[in-house]
C-alpha cells in the first residue's frame, strides 16, 4: 500500500483563508448566529458571464478547487471527489419556490440543473476537461470524510496518483430560516470568542469550500500525510474511547502518540459533550484545539478542520485562537480530528507530519 | 484478473412490483408499470406518464410499523423496504456478526416532503419534523436505523442518474480493500414535483410510453423505485456457506466533461466507463453477453449511448435492451434497479425485452432485443449515465 500525502490546501470560509501564505493571522470575530463565507475575488478565477449563472456554493467550489490545483501545479487530476451535505441549496430553493409560487408554470431549467448535488464536481470536471472518476458524497457531517476515505482507498491501492478532494456547502436563506425555526441554529447571536460558553441549543451556521490535492507521491511541498479516515453512522458516548483506540491501534498507534486532538465543538449544549468524553478522558493530557467558532458549523465544516490540521503540521504552529486547553507541545507529529453532528455521523481523521 | 465481489441478496420495489419475484414476473410477461400520475397533484398530469408505485405513504407507514410521528420521506420508506428484502434474501439475521456497512444513493432525498411543507413549516409545527429529513443522507440513516446497522461505515452518493451504480462500485471497492466484510449497496428515489418540473423544463419528458432506442422516441418517463444488493467478502461467503447470486466483476466511472446535463454526441464518457469496467473485470468486449442499457429514451441519451456501444464493441454489439419502458427512469435508484435486473438475467439466462421499440434509429444500425430471449449468459454489462457528465458501468458475472 502506498502512503497518501496532502500536496495542497485551499479554503474559502468565514475567515480570511484564501491567501495560502497566511495562517489565521487576521482573524474575524463575529457576533452573530449565521456567518456568510468571505467572498474571494471571483473575477480572478471565473469569467464574469459564467459567474453570473453560478450560485455561491458553485463559485466557492470552483475557486477553491482552482487554488488547490494551482498550488499543487496539477492541471488535471486523475479523479475529483466532492462532499456536500446540502448540495446546491440556493438553486434548490429557487426552483421549489418557483414551482410553488407560480403553480408549476414559467419555470426555467437553470436552477434545476444547478440544484443537482454533483453540480460542483461536474462543473470542475467540465472546466478542466477532466474525464476521470468523479464522485459526490452527500452524507451529512461525513460528506467530506466519505470523499477523503474514497480518495485514500484509491491512492493507497495505487488506482490513482493524484486526486482533488473537497467539501462545499452554501447557506440558503429559506433553509436558514427553517433551521432557526427548529433551533438547529441558535436563536440568539453569539460572540465567536464565547461560543463554547453559550450553554444554548443549536449552532452558529455558516458555509464554505475546502479543497485539497492528495497524491501518493511525496515532495517537499507536502503539507502532511493522511494516515487514515474512519466514519461511523452512530456511536454511543460510552463507546467513543474504545472506537478511538481501535482506530489508532489499527494504525499501530496509541492515544499517547497523538500530539494534538482537533475537535468539532460547535457550541450546541446538547451535543458538545461527545467531545468532552475525549477531551476530559483519554486525551486529557493531550494538546487540544477546536475551530468552529471561526468557521461556523455546516455539514462540510470538518473540511475546515482538515485544512487547519494541515496548516498546523506544515507550519508547526498552533494559532492561539484555536487552543482548547493549556497543554503545550514542542512538536506536532500526529494530529487526530474528531467530528460529529447532532450525535450522528462521527469521523476520525489521522494526519502525520511529513 | 481480479476476483469479483459476491452478491448474496437483493431487494427491490418499483412500479412493476413490490419485491424481486414480482419484478421478474413483470419483466418476462412484458407488464409495464407506466401510467398517469396519481399520488402527486401536478398540472402536468395529462402531459406526462410515470412509473409510480401504487402504494400510498400511509400504507407504507402501516406496512413498516412506523410510529405516527415518524418523519420518513417516501424515499426513506422505499429504501427501507428494498433493503429489508435484500437482507432477508441474504439470510442475514445477526447484522453485528460482521462489519456491515451501507452505501445508498439518492437525488430526491427528502424533497417530496420539503416541497409539500415548504411554506407551511412556518405556521404548522406538526410538519416541522420533516425539516431535518430533507438532506440526502437522511433516508440512508433511516435505512441503517431500521436494519440495526450501528457504529458502521454508512454513506450516501449523489451523482444524479448514475448514483446507485456508483454506490455499488464503492461497496465493491470497500469489500475488496478489506474495509468491510459486508455492505448493503443501492439507492432510492421517489417521485416529486421538483423532478417532474425539472425534467419538464428540460423538455425531455415523453407524453406517452417511453420508447428506448426508437427513432421516434419522445423522451423519458420518470419513475420511483428503490433497490439494494448485499455484497459479501469471500471470507464471509466461505465461513457462512453463502449462496452467491452473482458477482460484481467490473466497474468504471468516467466523466463526459461535455455539458452540465447533456451527453456528448460521440458518447466519450460512456465509452471510457465501459472500457474501464472491462479492464477491472479482466474481460474483452466479446465476453459481454448482454447489455442492460441506460436507454432513457431521450433523443440525446440513446444516441450518445448507442455510439458508445459502437466505440467499445465495434460491429459486434452484444444483445442489448433498456428496461426503462417498464419502470420509467428512476434517477438515482436506476443503477440499483438495473443491477437487480442484470442479476436476474444471469440467474435465469434471459434477456429482458426492450418494450415499445418500432423503428431503428437512423444514425446507426442498432436494434435492441425486443422479445424475451433465452440464452446462456456469463457476463452482463449495465450502464448508468447522469447529469454532470457522470458515466458509470458495472459488469455482473455468474462466476468470480
Amino acid at each position: 500500500m502506498k502512503p497518501v500525502y496532502i500536496h495542497s490546501v485551499a479554503s474559502i470560509s468565514a475567515q480570511n483563508t484564501v491567501d495560502e501564505t497566511a495562517f489565521l493571522d487576521d482573524l474575524v470575530f463575529y457576533e452573530d448566529n449565521v456567518l456568510p463565507a468571505i467572498d474571494p475575488n471571483y473575477k480572478d478565477f471565473i469569467p464574469p458571464t459564467a459567474a453570473r449563472r453560478m450560485a455561491k456554493g458553485i463559485k466557492m467550489g470552483v475557486v477553491a478547487s482552482k487554488l488547490a490545483l494551482n498550488q499543487a501545479g496539477i492541471d488535471k487530476p486523475n479523479a475529483i471527489i466532492t462532499g456536500t451535505g446540502l448540495g446546491c441549496l440556493r438553486d434548490s430553493e429557487k426552483f421549489v419556490s418557483a414551482i410553488l409560487d407560480n403553480n408549476e408554470q414559467f419555470l426555467t431549467p437553470t436552477p434545476f440543473i444547478q440544484s443537482t448535488h454533483n453540480t460542483v464536481g461536474g462543473q470542475i470536471a467540465l472546466e478542466l476537461q477532466c474525464k476521470g472518476y468523479n464522485f459526490t458524497y452527500v452524507h451529512a457531517s461525513v460528506s467530506f470524510e466519505s470523499a477523503l476515505l474514497d480518495a485514500e482507498l484509491q491512492l493507497k491501492n495505487n488506482e490513482a496518483t493524484n486526486i482533488l478532494v473537497g467539501g462545499v456547502d452554501e447557506l440558503g436563506d429559506h433553509t436558514t430560516e427553517l433551521f432557526k425555526l427548529i433551533e438547529l441554529i441558535k436563536t440568539e447571536k453569539v460572540s465567536s470568542k464565547a461560543l463554547l460558553e453559550s450553554q444554548t441549543k443549536g449552532v452558529v451556521y455558516s458555509e464554505g469550500a475546502n479543497f485539497f490535492l492528495l497524491t501518493n507521491e511525496k515532495d517537499e511541498k507536502c503539507y502532511a500525510e493522511l494516515i487514515d479516515t474512519a466514519i461511523f453512522n452512530t456511536l454511543k458516548k460510552d463507546n467513543l474511547p474504545t472506537a478511538v483506540e481501535i482506530f489508532l491501534n489499527s494504525n499501530k498507534l496509541n492515544p499517547e502518540h497523538v500530539d494534538l486532538l482537533i475537535c468539532g465543538h460547535n457550541g450546541d449544549v446538547e451535543h458538545d459533550d461527545y467531545y468532552e468524553v475525549l477531551t476530559s478522558g483519554i486525551f486529557s493530557d493531550t494538546q487540544q484545539a477546536f475551530y468552529k467558532h471561526l468557521s461556523g458549523e455546516f455539514h462540510t465544516a470538518s473540511g475546515f478542520g482538515f485544512w487547519l490540521a494541515n496548516k498546523i503540521l506544515k507550519t508547526q504552529t498552533l494559532p492561539e485562537a484555536v487552543k482548547l486547553n493549556h497543554v503545550k507541545n514542542s512538536e506536532f507529529g500526529y494530529v487526530l480530528l474528531y467530528n460529529q453532528y447532532l450525535g450522528e455521523n462521527h469521523s476520525f481523521t489521522l494526519l502525520r507530519k511529513c | 484478473m481480479d476476483q469479483g465481489v459476491a452478491i448474496t441478496g437483493m431487494g427491490i420495489i418499483s412500479a412493476i412490483g413490490n419485491n424481486v419475484a414480482e419484478n421478474y414476473a413483470s419483466l418476462i410477461h412484458e407488464k409495464k408499470g407506466i401510467s398517469r400520475i396519481q399520488k402527486i397533484d401536478t398540472i402536468h398530469r395529462d402531459e406526462i406518464m410515470v412509473g409510480e408505485i401504487p402504494v400510498s405513504n400511509d400504507e407504507f407507514i402501516a406496512q413498516l410499523g412506523l410510529p405516527q410521528d415518524n418523519n420518513y420521506s417516501r424515499t426513506g420508506m422505499l429504501g427501507v423496504l428494498a433493503a429489508q428484502e435484500a437482507l432477508k434474501d441474504a439470510r442475514i439475521e445477526n447484522i453485528d456478526a460482521y462489519r456491515t456497512g451501507l452505501v445508498s444513493a439518492t437525488s430526491v432525498g427528502g424533497m417530496d416532503m420539503t416541497e409539500k411543507y415548504y411554506y407551511d413549516y412556518f405556521t404548522n409545527a406538526e410538519c416541522q419534523k420533516y425539516i431535518i429529513a430533507h438532506h440526502a443522507g437522511d433516508s440512508t440513516q433511516k435505512i441503517a436505523d431500521h436494519l440495526g446497522i450501528n457504529n458502521q461505515l454508512v454513506t450516501t452518493i449523489s451523482t444524479a442518474c448514475s448514483s446507485a451504480a456508483n454506490a455499488i462500485m464503492l461497496g465493491a471497492r470497500l469489500i475488496k480493500s478489506g474495509k468491510l466484510d459486508r455492505v448493503l449497496v443501492g439507492g432510492s428515489d421517489c417521485l416529486s414535483k421538483f423532478t417532474i418540473n425539472g425534467f419538464k423544463t428540460l423538455m425531455i419528458l415523453s407524453d406517452t410510453y417511453n420508447t428506448p432506442f426508437d427513432e421516434h422516441r419522445k423522451g423519458l418517463n420518470l419513475g420511483e423505485a428503490a433497490a439494494f444488493l448485499v455484497l459479501e467478502s469471500d471470507h464471509v461467503v466461505k465461513a457462512e456457506n453463502k449462496n452467491v447470486l452473482a458477482y460484481v466483476k467490473g466497474y468504471g466511472n468516467a466523466n463526459d466533461a461535455y455539458h452540465q446535463t447533456a451527453s456528448s454526441e460521440n458518447g466519450e464518457g460512456a465509452t471510457l466507463a465501459m472500457q474501464q469496467a472491462l479492464k477491472v473485470a479482466g474481460l474483452n468486449p466479446k465476453d459481454i453477453d448482454y447489455i442492460n442499457a441506460h436507454g432513457t429514451a431521450t433523443g440525446n441519451n440513446d444516441l450518445s449511448e448507442g455510439r458508445a456501444f459502437i466505440n467499445v464493441f465495434g460491429d459486434k454489439v452484444p444483445d442489448f435492451s433498456s428496461t426503462k419502458a417498464y419502470t420509467g427512469h428512476t434517477l438515482a435508484a436506476a443503477g440499483a434497479i438495473e443491477a437487480v435486473y442484470s442479476v436476474l438475467a444471469l440467474q435465469n439466462n434471459i434477456i429482458f425485452p426492450n418494450l415499445n421499440f418500432k423503428t431503428p434509429m437512423k444514425e446507426f444500425n442498432l436494434i435492441p432485443q425486443t422479445k424475451a430471449k433465452q440464452k446462456e449468459l456469463k457476463h452482463v454489462l449495465s450502464n448508468s449515465l447522469g447529469f454532470g457528465g457522470n458515466c458509470s458501468t458495472l459488469i455482473f458475472s455468474k462466476n468470480a
